[in-house]
Formats: structure tokens, sequence, C-alpha cells
């Protein structure tokens, strides 16, 4: 058996039990690693569990940049007894495992191919402290110290994350040192360092590391939302809980400190959308975050919101479905839901970020988009992306940039004379005019109600009254296509016959699986979609390529269907890709399947054709 | 219903209040309601009541969900905007439209069907939060658009018209209300105007969740014998427990009462509800009493109307939420976005 030998390139596998305070030791190994300079990539992975259940965290150490899941593990901790067959069968040949050595296990439960290291945290935890909760927690910081000698980690660095953490709390930090230097002593005078290694590096740049809820949430506060409604549902809560720990330091009015915000954790996803259908019919800018769940209750107000035509911000953190799902697992499979969501013909708008960036961007941008397009904005977020910390460019607000508001009249537009009907297509580009409750006190008030009215919004059942208006509202979403934000192509580097089409979280993966297919002779142009409707440039790519693969994380290849509806295109040009059993899709699985598709006896054999 | 649209027209002679509105300035469309339905007659209270508030009709915003009540919205106050939401869910709506604009008086209009079954969560969640609003509901115990099921405020043994007998027991709203924290409870009768007119200005005067139940009953499906929600049943057992006058804010209160005959309370915008032949043993300031005498009166089968229960220094939505004292919806970018600045602070915290 030969050890694995890596430089700032490998997997560690966290095994814990949920509520034992491992989540913050293991994010600070991870952001000591960052602090090196060496990109990493952490996912929690973890139970619908309060306590007691397993829970694991893996970090991808990667100086190449690759931000997506590996798959695999070369180093395993191992601190949960539950899972220790399973976690150890799993780990790599040739791979490490670390376990706390206190109680002497049969070598039955080790293997022959690989490196065992064993360190007493638990006999050194109870040596050092007399609370059972502080053993319990140092004990964390312990392994955190024995790895940092075995991968080669500074304790400088460590130390003064921990001060970070603990500023002004001098009775937390020096239990934390101390344990850490426990841990860190241990391996100097027992055990010799890994073949792999964390070797300093300049590769992280000025890029944050940052949860993509965290980033939501704060983009809704620099996107000048004011009143959020939600419903607590995994993995979105942390959405609006980061929401209101912003506003409460952002939002506060200095002269009186009184709050520019209201926050209502409502009765149901339902009260939470009719919340925020009111607030944005009276001209605040307001926004829910829910996940699928949460979708399937709101499904009729969303169709209120979009016929009477009234903007809305909603953020789905997707989670596996369908019924409750996954609560705790990641899917892109509200794609096609949510561009229809609520009965009748209703389309919505759609956007997709990629990490947490991109989800500061478009939480923004969806209010502004909301109030432009006067309908119901989803911003499509996952658990990948909303609930694990990623590295990504940082947060950027231009101060010259001003709120689009959109169409709203004016008392002193009224006052001269200006005429309205609110469902009346002044501009010819399907978005009407509105005014806002209370602005004029002849002027301007109509009645709003769903779909029997006319363009002056006057009741009517007339046949061509509905026709008129639901075709205006077709008009509209082609307006939106060039509101959105628009396609991102990566060339491949030599003229390709083959495109892949993707979005949303899958974009790490992507990029390192286009690269390693690009690396194997096999060139693949790669467009990544950030809006629905798509832009004409998405009809254009794909008609550019003989064959399209779609690459998502759901079963019924939706992004697919939506560019099959859209474009009307020949369903077997666009080659599924799938990949839907929770866990965040890998660059090994899509340049697998990729790869097998472009062999050109396999790409007759399984066109059209989903990877099992 | 009638379709015979009214004269835009005002006659000059036509009074006008503070604000210079006739009462005809308070109108909306005609009804396309049966005629004889109670709910016109709400209608009708609501047009009196603001006329004679003074009320400037575009900073009232009327919702409501779904049902013949809920349709009323476009019969009175033509210069407010409205919203007709979907079944149940006027409340959250409401809500939403309270907080982005706490400057405008929220009308809520529902239903016994709108209210007390498909959006009971909601109605009471919005009574919890206190929610400044006047939440009424047009209560006749049947639903007429879907003509003439039992709703679930029916009474326990109450005859359809088709015969039907209910078994399920009702949903009392008005204990609900009060159970649930609003602090301005009152039930009605739409037969009623002396009363119902007095009760609504008290409860738009108000700031808080002011619930008003009314009586009123379906000349379609639920005036026959058997009924308990027919214009004779409700005249035969309404118990009134008091009269009530309404002073507002500008008016001297000329009305002289003997001494210990009235009750006087005052609202937050200076108006007084002056309250008569209440008996002595219910005092309105007493929540735990207003649902003793409820249910007292409940239990030999009166239907109490009246103000039940006010609490006039309640606070409300905004001041648990202690917000601005401004409309969000008159918020911008300097006093919503924190700047480049910060950011580059909140950047610099992430790594």
């Amino acid at each position: 058996m030969t050890p694995i030998a890596a430089t700032n390139d490998f997997v560690i596998k966290f095994a814990n039990i949920n509520g034992s305070g491992s989540a913050s030791a293991n994010e600070l190994f991870a952001k000591c690693i960052l602090r090196m300079g060496v990109p990493v990539s952490p996912r929690n992975i973890f139970p619908s569990n309060i306590q007691g259940l397993p829970t694991w965290y893996e970090v991808r150490v990667s100086e190449a940049g690759w931000l997506g899941r590996r798959g695999g593990y070369d180093l395993l901790v191992q601190m949960n007894p539950q899972t220790w067959d399973a976690d150890v069968a799993g780990l790599a040949s040739g791979g490490y495992l670390l376990y706390d050595s206190s109680k002497p296990l049969p070598r039955s439960k080790f293997r022959d191919d690989i490196s065992v290291i064993g360190v007493p945290l638990m006999q050194m935890a109870n040596a050092s402290w007399d609370d059972l909760r502080q053993r319990q927690l140092l004990k964390n910081i312990m392994y955190v110290g024995a790895l940092s000698v075995l991968l080669g980690i500074e304790r400088d660095v460590i130390v003064r994350l921990i001060g970070e953490q603990y500023h002004g709390k001098q009775a937390l930090l020096e239990p934390n040192v101390r344990a850490l230097d426990l841990g860190r002593a241990y391996v100097a005078d027992h055990l010799q360092p890994l073949a792999l290694k964390i070797e300093r590096r300049d590769c992280v740049g000025g890029r944050i590391f940052v949860d993509g809820n965290s980033a939501a949430a704060l983009g809704m506060v620099y996107g000048g939302a004011t009143v959020c409604a939600w419903y607590p549902i995994t993995p979105s809560s942390s959405l609006a809980e980061t929401f209101q720990k912003y506003c409460v330091t952002l939002r506060i009015d200095p002269a009186t400190g009184k709050h520019r915000y209201a926050i209502v954790q409502a009765e149901d996803e339902i009260a939470s959308i009719g919340i925020v259908t009111g607030a944005g019919w009276n001209g605040a800018r307001a926004f829910t975050a829910t996940s699928g769940p949460g979708i399937s209750l709101m499904n009729e107000i969303i169709g209120l919101a979009y016929f009477a035509e009234i903007p809305v911000t909603i953020v789905d953190v997707q989670r596996g479905g369908p019924s409750t799902g996954m609560p705790t697992r990641t899917q892109q499979a509200d794609v096609t839901f949510c561009a229809h969501a609520s009965h009748g013909d209703t389309n919505h708008v759609l956007l997709f970020p990629e990490d947490p960036y991109e989800c500061f961007e478009f939480a923004a941008a969806a209010l502004d988009l909301a109030d432009r397009l006067q309908t119901p904005v989803f911003v499509l977020s996952d658990l990948d992306i909303g609930m694990n910390h990623r590295l990504c460019q940082p947060f950027a607000w231009d101060d010259a940039r001003r709120y689009d508001r959109g169409k709203v009249l004016t008392a002193e537009e009224l006052e001269a004379g200006r005429p309205f009907g609110r469902y009346r297509d002044v501009d010819g580009d399907g978005i009407p005019y509105r005014t806002y409750p209370g602005t004029h006190p002849a002027r301007g008030s109509f009645f709003t109600r769903g779909t029997s009215k006319n363009a002056d919004a006057r009741y009517s059942e007339k046949g061509e009254d509905y026709v008129e208006n639901v075709e205006r509202l077709q008009r509209k979403l082609q307006t939106a296509k060039a509101l959105l934000p628009q396609p991102v192509l990566q060339r491949a580097r030599q003229p390709a016959r083959h495109g892949a089409i993707y979005f949303g979280s899958t974009s790490p993966a992507m990029a390192e699986a286009i690269a390693k297919l690009d690396a194997d002779g096999m060139h693949v142009d790669a467009l990544r979609v950030r809006g629905y409707p798509f832009a004409d440039a998405v009809r254009e790519f794909i008609a550019a390529h003989e064959s399209v693969f779609v690459v998502e994380q759901n079963r019924d290849a939706q992004l697919r269907a939506l560019l099959i509806e859209q474009f009307e295109i020949d369903p077997a040009r666009l080659v599924r890709i799938l990949h839907y059993d929770g866990t965040p899709v890998t660059a090994r699985f899509i340049a697998r399947a990729i790869g097998t598709r472009m062999q050109p006896v396999c790409v007759q054999a399984l066109r059209g054709d989903k990877v099992a | 219903m009638t379709y015979l649209p009214k004269p835009r027209i005002h006659h000059p002679s036509l009074q006008r209040n503070r604000v210079g509105f006739t009462r005809r300035d308070y109108e909306g469309a005609m009804s396309t309601l049966c005629a004889g339905c109670g709910h016109d007659s709400i209608s009708a209270a609501i047009i009196q009541a603001c006329w004679e508030l003074d009320i400037q009709p575009h900073r009232v915003a009327k919702i409501s969900g779904i049902g013949c009540s809920s349709k009323t919205p476009t019969y009175f106050l033509s210069a407010s905007h409205g919203f007709n939401a979907v079944h149940g869910r006027m409340p959250s709506v409401l809500t939403g439209a309270n907080l982005a604009n706490r400057e405008l008086m929220y009308l809520g209009i529902s239903g016994d069907g709108d209210s007390a079954s498909i959006g009971i969560g909601q109605f009471v969640h919005a009574v919890r939060r206190g929610v400044n609003m006047v939440y009424i509901v047009e209560n006749n115990g049947v639903y007429g658009l879907t003509k003439g099921q039992f709703s679930a405020t029916a009474d326990q043994g109450s005859k359809s018209k088709k015969g039907a007998i209910n078994t399920d027991a009702p949903v009392d709203m008005v204990g609900m209300a009060l159970q649930l924290g609003a602090s301005f409870v009152a039930r009605s009768f739409s037969g009623d105007k002396a009363q119902l007119v007095p009760t609504l200005k008290a409860a738009m005067t108000h700031v808080g969740t002011s619930f008003v139940d009314v009586i009123s009953p379906c000349v379609a499906f639920n005036n026959h014998p058997g009924s308990t929600k027919s214009y004779d049943y409700v005249r035969e057992h309404n118990h009134a427990l008091c009269q009530m006058d309404f002073i507002a804010p500008q008016d001297a209160i000329s009305v002289d009462y003997p001494a210990g005959e009235v009750r006087e309370v005052r609202q937050h915008d200076g108006s007084v509800l002056l309250l008569h032949k209440l008996p002595a043993s219910h005092d309105t300031g007493d929540r735990v009493a207003a649902m003793n005498y409820l249910h007292a009166c409940q239990a030999r089968g009166e239907i109490v109307t009246g103000l039940l229960y006010v609490d006039p220094d309640a606070p409300d939505l905004h001041a648990h939420l202690d917000t601005v004292p401004v409309a969000f919806n008159t918020l911008h970018e300097r006093e919503l976005c924190p700047g480049s600045a910060i950011l580059a602070q909140i950047n610099a915290g992430l790594r």
C-alpha cells in the first residue's frame, strides 16, 4: 500500500455527531487553509435532526481552485462510532484515518490499505477539563490542532482565527488555544507528518468566503427590501434570519433608532406570500425565502400576483423533492414548477445564481426586476449554494446605482392629466403603468383582482378582454428576456461540435469537468444560463452546435424541457446529463457522462437517453 | 340587483363634510348582489361612517378575499384602491399592504366562509399580530355564490334552504377575536343602522385590530324559518349590549346623560365613545368579562350585539416592530442602501 501523497489537492471528510459542536471547529479548519492562500470548498452533509444523528463535513482542498464536490475522500477524521464502518469503507485506498484512540478498537475495525492515526482525544480532554460540555467542544479543537501538524498548517494562522472568533472573550480564547496546542503537541511527540500537505500559496486573492443564504440576505438589504415575510423551512431559514441580523445594524434610523424594515415570521407560506404580495401592491420592496414545499403552498397567490401584476420576489433555496422531499439534500428540481407556478397559463421570471456572489447580485436584481416587470421573480438557489460556505468574488455595489421602481405614476403626473388605465399597454412592451394606493384624491385609483377585468381594471368577463390581457402578459415576458442577467459563454480551446448548457450550483463542477474533457481532447463549448425566459443567445448557441448536453440536478431534465418549450427545438438535439441523488454533482460524474456520449458510437446509442 | 347605473352628477345641495366631499363621493359601482342583501346595508354603513368621519377616500385601502362579501369593496369608496385577493387570504395581503404604508386606513372585508373556514388561520394570526385595520366579517352563515352550502358560522341545528340540518358546532369569531387579543371587538347587525354606523366609526378610529362581526342575512339562501341568521331570527334574538355615540375629536360632547349611566372611552385620535344603556355588570375594558358576557348570552340563545371590548391604548403591529413613522414605500436608496464603504467592511469580515 502506497500512502496517497498530495500537496494542496485532496479531500478531508469529518464524520461527527450532530450537536457536538463540530461545525465551528471544522469551519475553523477550512478557514485556516484559506488563510494560507489555498482555495477550499467545504460542504455540510447533515441530517434532518437537532442532536445525535450523524453529520459530515467535507473539505476539498484545491490549489487549482476547483470548488465543486470532487467525490471520494483521502483523509477521514472519524469522530462518530455510528458511521465508523461505512465511512472507513469509503476512504480511498492509500488514505488516512484519524480517530480518537482513547479506547482500544479491534483490528477488524481498520483496513490494511490505509494509514491509521490514533490520537487519544478524549483522554487528553478529560485530563485537562472538568466540565463535560467543555471536554466535548474542545476535543474538536484538539483534532484541528492534531491535523495542523499532520498537514503542515501554520499555528499562527489558527491562533489568529481563534482570536478573531473569540474577540474580547478571554474566557473562551484561552481554553481553545490550549486545546489546539494539546493536539499539536501530541502529534509532534508521537507521530510523523503525512504525505498530504498544505503549503502556503497566493491563490485566494481578494475572494470572500460566505454562504449563499447570507449573501442573498445582504443583497435584499442593498436592493432595498423593507418587508420580509417567511416561514421556517430548511434550507432557506437562515436567509430570513440573516436578513434580520443585517437589518439590526444596517437599517436603523440613526436619529430615532426606529426600524426601516419589517420582518414577519408568518403562520405558513401562504401568509408569507400574501404579505409580500400586499406589500408589493402598496409599493414596498418585499420578499420571501422558502423551499419547494413552501412554493407548493404559495401557488394560488403566485398566480394572483402574476395576473394582477404585482412585484413579488421569492428566493427558493431548493432541496430534494417531491412532497416533504429530502430537506437536507440538494437538487435543482423546482425549475419547471417555478416557471409555471399556479394554475392556468402562467409563466414566471427565474434567476439562477451560481454562487454566493450571484446570490447577492441576483437578490438585489430581483427586486428591481419585480418592480420593473410587475410580476413574481424567483431566485432559484439551492442547498449546496445556500447553506455551504463558498469562495467567491467580493460583493460589489455602485453607489451611483438607483433602484428601478418601474412604471409608477406620481400624484404630479396624475394631476397634470396623464391618462391612466391600469392594464393598458401604453409603451408596447407589455408593461402597464401602476399607481400606489393613496397617491391622488381623485385620479389613479383602481380595483385589483384576478382574471375578470379589462385593460382599465374594471370588472369584465368578456373573452376579448381576457385574451388581450393574457397576450400582453406574454409580451411582457418577451420584454423580460433582455433585462435578465445574460448567459455566460465559455468557448473550448478548439472549435467544438458539442455544447453544454448548465445553470446554478452545477457551475463549479462543470468548469472542472470541461477542463478535464478538454485535457482529454474532447472539446465542449459551455453556456451557463442565468435567467428564464432564456435570452435569444441561448437559441443561437444551441443552433451552432450539433448536439448540446444539458446538465442539471433533477430527474426530469427540467431546464431542457423549458428550452424545448421556449425554442421549439428538436428534443433529440438536447442530451440529458442528470444527477439527482441529493448530493452535489461532481466533475467526475459530468466528465464521465459527457465523455461517454462523445465517443462516436455511443452518441448514436445514447442520444436522448439519460445517465443512470 | 338593479342594472341602472346612478348618474354621476351630484345635486349641488348635497351636504359636504369637512374635507369637502358629499356622501355620494364615498359610493362605488352599482352593487351586483341580490336585492335586500344585508351586505349592501353594510356597504351603505361604511359609506356613511367614512363620510361622517371626514376620511379622504383615497387614503383608504379596501382589501377583501372571495365571496359575496368580498365583492362589496367595488360598491363603496370608488376613489380608494381596492384589492380583491384570493379566498381566505385577505388578512395576509392586508398585513403586507399595511407594513408597506402605515399611513392609510385599511378596511378588510371578509365573510364567514372566507374568514371562518378557508381563511381561519389567517384571521387568527392577523388578529394576534395586532395589524391596524378594520376587519369586517359580513356573516350570513352560508355560502351564497356557490348556492347555499352551510358555512362554519352556521349554528348547530340550523336548517338550510334545502332542508338539511347543520350538525357541526359553529365557529364564534367574536369569541375568538377576544381570545386572540383583538383590541376592539364588536358585533352588529346589518339591519340595525343606528348601531352599525357608530360601531364602524369607532372601529375606524381605533388604532389596532378592530374586529367587527356583522350578522348579515342572505336573502337568497338563509332567510327562511329554521335559519338562525335570518332577519326575523336575528331581530327576535338580538341582545343589544349597549348604545354607543361616537364623538369625533373636534366635536364637543353635548349629549346629556344622567351621571353613572354613561361610560366614556377616549381613543388615541381624541375621539370619544359614549356607551350608555350598558349593563352595570359589563366593563368594555375587561377582556375576560367580555368573554363571559358573550358566552352567557350565547348560552341563553341570544345574539349579543354592540361594542364588547376596547383597549384604546393597545400597541399595533408597527409598534411591535418599532418601525419608522413613515410609509416604507417613500424610503429611498439613502435610507435603505448601506453603500459600498460598508460593503467593503463586510467583505473584509468574510476573508
